[in-house]
């Protein structure tokens, strides 16, 4: 039977772990992410999960427990935050690279210094690069229904997946969630078998040395280069996007929750200026549109980002491309250029001869408070900002609420 | 049940002669075995061995008179330098090339 409850962000994604039957959880506590792996622990030690919990010394080293576990054919998870996260990220290509399976939530945290714990997207941003799937849940229903098919995603594309969820906003809330039945997870997820496991009766070397060009092996088999291994990550990280929805699709069937697995638009049909953003503060902006379009007669929309990596190109832009003007609100950017989401968005237009007006807006970072009012005032100003004569003006990213 | 859209290329290797191409064309010195010191030639016995063991090409046989792989011998001197019976010399390769001199 699927359970309604009332709890947290960390509650609800420890609970989904737990139905997903992960078998190893290694995870080092940080502040937002804590309480999450403390639930796992207590599941465990309490013998509601079977799973070996693996106490490590560090965030480094709770991924390479769970590379190990992975390479040996073994459902892992881990979770982080913030400096946590900066710590794995060597881990992090590492497990990309190797093509191991596993879900990693992020509770979104800023980074130092100077020392933050409060709620922005930076820690994500910083590793897009990294090749994992990075997914952004808005509530605690989609912290739940992204964790459970982020597991089975991986497990099908041999890409690991970032189940990202923002600190505080959904960490340490309570909302109402609904838990799906255990037994009919085990259907939608089945047990995991890796193609590629460790097997002692045939002993193998994993990502030693690989030459810059292919090679025969000892079998006289032709053997991938590095470049070749690299490429097929990038093309097959890019149809993830394909099997997602299909995933997408099965959930919804089973669990009547789902649609809109990588977009999630809102009032977006008929939107003249589209807001695109990822995590909690796209819900916020619901209210926004709600207001602008009740109050001032705007036709405004909101679109929710829900898979930062791999980029959906086209998807984005043919929504984006007939609006008149788009802007992006992000919690994170690219130091010394500007926001790393508005940059990957332009990028995607570039194509598009009736491309939209483009505004970038930097909120929120390290917690700093996300008025409604203030979404409002900047989107309303954007809206009426039709004529950009100064390009290199507009295109700079608009701090909003800066109190310097 | 493998997706066939994805191949999922890794990195894996299998220890063996030739897991990193035709490694022999490196060598600058080539072990030669001189049969009338070496243990398991000598006794006729599969003893010794060291070479064999030593190797991490996996390049050396484990036979009564040892032979080792030219094609993938890297040269280290790995082999020379464990033999305990001091049967394997590390001879430069100039000797071995046409025009070499003892060609």
């Amino acid at each position: 039977m699927s359970e309604k409850l009332i709890d947290s962000g960390n509650n609800a994604a420890a609970m989904a772990v737990q139905l997903a039957a992960a078998e190893v959880i290694a995870a080092y506590p940080i502040t937002p992410q804590t309480p999450l792996t403390e639930k796992l622990s207590e599941l465990i030690a309490a013998g509601e999960m079977d799973a070996e919990y693996v106490a490590v010394e560090s965030e480094h080293s709770a991924l390479g427990v769970c590379i190990g576990a992975a390479s040996a054919g073994v459902r892992a998870f881990t979770a982080t935050s913030s400096n946590g996260l900066l710590y794995m990220s060597e881990q992090l290509h590492w497990a990309a690279g190797a093509r191991l399976p596993m879900v990693m939530c992020v509770v979104n945290r800023g980074i130092g210094a100077p020392w933050s714990v409060w709620n922005d997207h930076q820690d994500a941003m910083s590793q897009r690069d990294a090749g994992w799937i990075q997914l952004f849940a808005k509530d605690h229903q989609e912290i739940v229904d992204i964790t459970l098919k982020a597991f089975r995603l991986a497990e099908l594309v041999h890409i690991p997946v970032m189940v990202n969820y923002d600190g505080y906003y959904l960490s340490h809330t309570y909302m109402p969630f609904e838990l799906p039945d255990a037994a009919a997870v085990k259907e939608f997820l089945p047990a995991y078998e890796y193609a590629h496991a460790l097997d002692p009766q045939k002993p193998e070397s994993l990502n030693t040395v690989t030459l810059p060009d292919s090679r025969n092996d000892t079998n006289g088999v032709k053997q991938p280069g590095y470049m070749d291994i690299r490429h097929n990550l990038h093309q097959e990280m890019r149809l993830a996007m394909d099997v997602l929805e299909e995933i997408d699709a099965d959930y919804q069937q089973r669990f009547g929750r789902g649609g809109a697995p990588i977009l999630d638009p809102y009032c977006c049909e008929d939107a003249e200026y589209i807001v695109v953003a990822m995590g909690t503060i796209a819900n916020q902006f619901r209210d926004v549109v709600d207001r602008l379009r009740q109050e001032d007669g705007l036709k405004v929309g909101v679109l929710a980002l829900q898979v930062y990596r791999p980029f959906p190109t086209a998807k984005i832009a043919e929504t984006l491309q007939s609006a008149k003007g788009v802007m992006v609100y992000e919690k994170g950017l690219s130091y010394g250029n500007q926001g790393a989401l508005y940059a990957d968005l332009k990028s995607a237009l570039y194509p598009y001869p009736a491309r939209p007006q483009l505004h970038n807006f930097i909120v929120g970072l390290g917690g700093r408070d996300i008025r409604t009012e203030d979404l409002c005032q900047t989107l309303k100003t954007a809206c009426q900002q039709d004529d950009l004569s100064a390009p290199e003006q507009t295109d700079a990213p608009q701090w909003i609420g800066l109190q310097l | 049940m493998p997706d066939p859209r994805f191949k999922v290329l890794t990195s894996a290797s299998t220890s063996g002669p030739g897991d990193a191409g035709r490694t022999g064309s490196w060598r600058v010195e080539r072990p030669v075995l001189d049969y009338s010191r070496c243990i398991p030639a000598k006794t006729g016995k599969s003893a010794c061995h060291l070479c064999w063991l030593y190797c991490p090409d996996n390049v050396v046989s484990k036979a009564i008179e040892p032979q080792i792989d030219l094609e993938y011998c890297k040269g280290c001197g790995i082999c020379a330098e464990e033999c305990p019976a001091q049967a394997i010399e590390m001879v430069s390769e100039e000797n071995f090339v046409a025009g070499g001199e003892n060609e």
